[in-house]
């Protein structure tokens, strides 16, 4: 009896091993490319649990960043996370590859206003991932106008009170749209009021930062910060006495995407992780740890009030309607963009 | 920066660089007929080429060219006018369109701008600013350091070693945090009486955050020149009717000149190129010349990183030749040993 039960355990061990030796003979990867930290990645536990396929971790520091890398080592990467404006780059470079959306199903669970936008009209190329906007942070103690206009950034009672994001694209951004202009001008007459506006500005600001905004806030260090919304999130709920508000002239809405770039090596199964990435429990896990919104509607179902009552995290429609997505822009104006904010962070 | 991409005759460059070296090389053993000594510096030699030599190369060769790899002068006349390379990016039927209009290239805000030598000179003087109040800190204390009655002398020397052995951008970050608004030493100001004061994102604060993190440079060649000096000159000097002041005139200040010289320039040179501390501190307000190169190398547009090597290659010429100068004073470079 006891030469059987030994029989069977072992003959239970080999067939429980057989999947397992397949499996490191020839083991499926996933090459991924990301920001740092933008990304639950428990979630890659879980995506190797079920598929068998490995996820190769790298990292990024911004958009600029991750061209130059996809472009040099063509082949390393399988799955990345382009802003909006640089997919539009990717795209025109033919850097991407065609994503065949039949074995991404879960594309069914993304809202529909945030597919087919300008940067990827058809959605061939491009999944999104997170959004979010560009907006004013503040404390209730130090402000008591209303929040509702960029105006307020130029009102010198909250003098030596104010950080803006020390980055040309987003700050030339927000004045162009308090002007009345786009985003994505290329306009030098529109860019010369933005630039003379922000100098006349500059005596109230306390400070240009990126980085550091969200903890200075935290610390009651300034009344009004102009700060991505995922940041004033992470701001408020480290101090009780802050609120985010997107001006109603309008401010940047963005989102980054995943892509497969052209060159990639293992591109079903990047497609296999992108639909994995949809699924709503999973878009939910990575929403909670990242706290930008989600594209993912049927998420949003499972988050409930706790998503759907924060406006700062969920803008309702009319906002996002009022906001606008960079474009990408031609290094020739970049360059007129960059002398422009020059001028400025040199004027005294 | 999107496509750069070393050229062709880039490459050729590096090959005929590192062959040249191989070749001296070879030339040199075959010279000695077999190994001397010198040889085993061989390592230390091709370390300088691949992170000196080539990059300063390279430096030059982007200065002198665009994007697309042709030679011209564009990069400096930028830093002559830094608007230049955005009234070329600038349509000519547009700029027509614009003059038809009454508008002058000043109203477009695309007239000759100097910010890119007003920001050079401002650095310029920045750093000569540190460098006096690093003299002015540093000598007394360096002074005090090798005084031999003086038995704390030691200690202070680890105390002003202790720090170097953290990050200097670690202990910038701590100095922002000290001084902002609602931080420690404005607590404390307060609560002494004194009064909340603006203590950061200003000139001051870097200037502050400048003489913080440059100031061992300055003490240690000076504390290495006095500590090494021979003290029976202060002592026959006292015998022939000297007092301390006349001491410290006529025999310790003249024989410390090589180590003020090489503190000099061991400030001034890192004070001059000085980067990031300015944005800690400054807020972003406060533009240092190095602060403008960084900028230009970390932009997305293509035409940048040539300019930003213009900028960087005058700088280092500027740096030559207030080092040429000061080598003048001090010939045998008696004032480093230590760092």
């Amino acid at each position: 009896m006891k030469k059987i039960v030994a029989l069977v355990s072992v003959l239970a061990l080999c067939v429980s091993l057989l999947p397992l030796s397949g499996a490191l003979a020839a083991q499926e990867v996933v090459n991924v490319f990301n920001c740092y930290d933008y990304m639950d990645e428990t979630v890659f536990d879980i995506f190797e649990q079920e598929t068998g396929i490995h996820v190769n971790k790298m990292y990024y520091t911004g958009n600029e960043d991750m061209m130059v890398q996809v472009r040099v080592s063509p082949g390393a990467y399988d799955v990345v996370f382009p802003s909006d404006y640089s997919v539009e780059r990717m795209i025109s470079e033919n850097m991407l590859a065609e994503i065949n959306m039949e074995n991404v199903p879960n594309l069914k669970n993304l809202l529909p206003g945030l597919l087919n936008l300008d940067y990827d009209p058809e959605n061939k190329y491009s999944v999104p991932f997170m959004w979010g906007t560009v907006g004013i942070l503040y404390n209730t103690k130090l402000v008591d106008d209303p929040v509702d206009s960029w105006g307020i950034l130029w009102n010198e009672k909250y003098a030596d009170s104010i950080f803006m994001i020390d980055n040309v694209r987003d700050t030339m951004g927000l004045v162009l749209k308090y002007l009345g202009y786009s985003m994505n001008t290329r306009e030098v007459t529109e860019l010369k009021a933005a630039t003379d506006k922000l100098i006349e500005q500059k005596p109230l600001v306390k400070a240009y930062y990126v980085d550091e905004t969200k903890d200075k806030m935290v610390a009651n260090e300034a009344a009004l910060a102009v700060v991505y919304s995922g940041d004033a999130l992470y701001s408020m709920d480290l101090n009780e006495d802050l609120a985010y508000a997107v001006p109603m002239e309008g401010s940047n809405v963005w989102i980054d995407s995943m892509v497969i770039p052209a060159t990639a090596k293992h591109k079903e199964n990047a497609e296999k992780l992108i639909n994995f990435l949809c699924r709503p429990d999973i878009a939910q896990m990575n929403c909670e740890y990242i706290r930008y919104s989600s594209p993912n509607a049927a998420a949003i179902e499972l988050m409930g009030e706790e998503y759907t009552g924060n406006a700062t995290i969920n803008p309702p429609q009319e906002v996002i309607d009022r906001c606008e997505f960079f474009h990408d822009i031609p290094d020739k104006y970049l360059t007129l963009y960059n002398s422009f904010w020059g001028q400025v962070k040199n004027a005294r | 920066m999107t496509n750069f991409q070393v050229p062709v005759w880039g490459y050729w460059m590096m090959g005929i660089g590192f062959a040249a070296f191989i070749g001296l090389l070879i030339a040199y053993i075959h010279k000695n007929r077999g190994f001397r000594r010198p040889i085993f510096a061989s390592p230390y030699v091709l370390w300088l080429v691949i992170f000196t030599v080539i990059p300063c190369f390279l430096v030059a060769y982007f200065s002198f060219t665009d994007p697309q790899g042709n030679f011209t002068l564009d990069n400096f006349k930028s830093f002559w006018d830094s608007n230049y390379n955005a009234r070329k990016a600038l349509n000519p039927d547009d700029l027509a369109l614009y003059e038809s209009m009454g508008l002058s290239l000043d109203d477009l805000g695309l007239g000759r701008d100097s910010i890119n030598i007003d920001t050079l000179v401002f650095s310029l003087w920045m750093a000569f600013l540190c460098t006096v109040i690093c003299l002015l800190l540093g000598y007394p204390a360096a002074h005090i350091m090798a005084d031999r009655e003086f038995k704390l002398g030691p200690t202070l020397v680890i105390l002003f070693v202790v720090p170097m052995w953290m990050n200097f951008l670690l202990r910038t970050i701590a100095l922002m945090s000290l001084l902002e608004d609602n931080g420690v030493v404005n607590n404390v100001l307060e609560w002494i009486g004194v009064g909340r004061q603006k203590l950061l994102n200003n000139i001051p604060a870097v200037q502050a955050g400048m003489v913080y993190n440059f100031l061992p440079f300055m003490v240690f060649p000076i504390y290495n020149v006095l500590n090494k000096m021979d003290y029976k000159l202060s002592e026959a000097a006292m015998d022939l009717g000297c007092d301390k002041w006349h001491v410290f005139y006529k025999v310790t200040l003249p024989l410390s000149v090589p180590g003020v010289v090489s503190g000099i320039t061991m400030v001034f040179m890192p004070a001059v190129t000085t980067f990031y501390i300015s944005r800690l501190l400054g807020g972003g307000k406060v533009q240092l010349f190095g602060d403008l190169i960084e900028a230009k190398f970390l932009s997305t547009s293509l035409n940048e990183w040539n300019v930003g090597s213009a900028l960087s290659l005058l700088m280092m010429i500027l740096i030559l030749l207030s080092l040429g100068l000061l080598n003048k004073v001090d010939p045998e470079g008696e004032g480093g040993g230590m760092i």
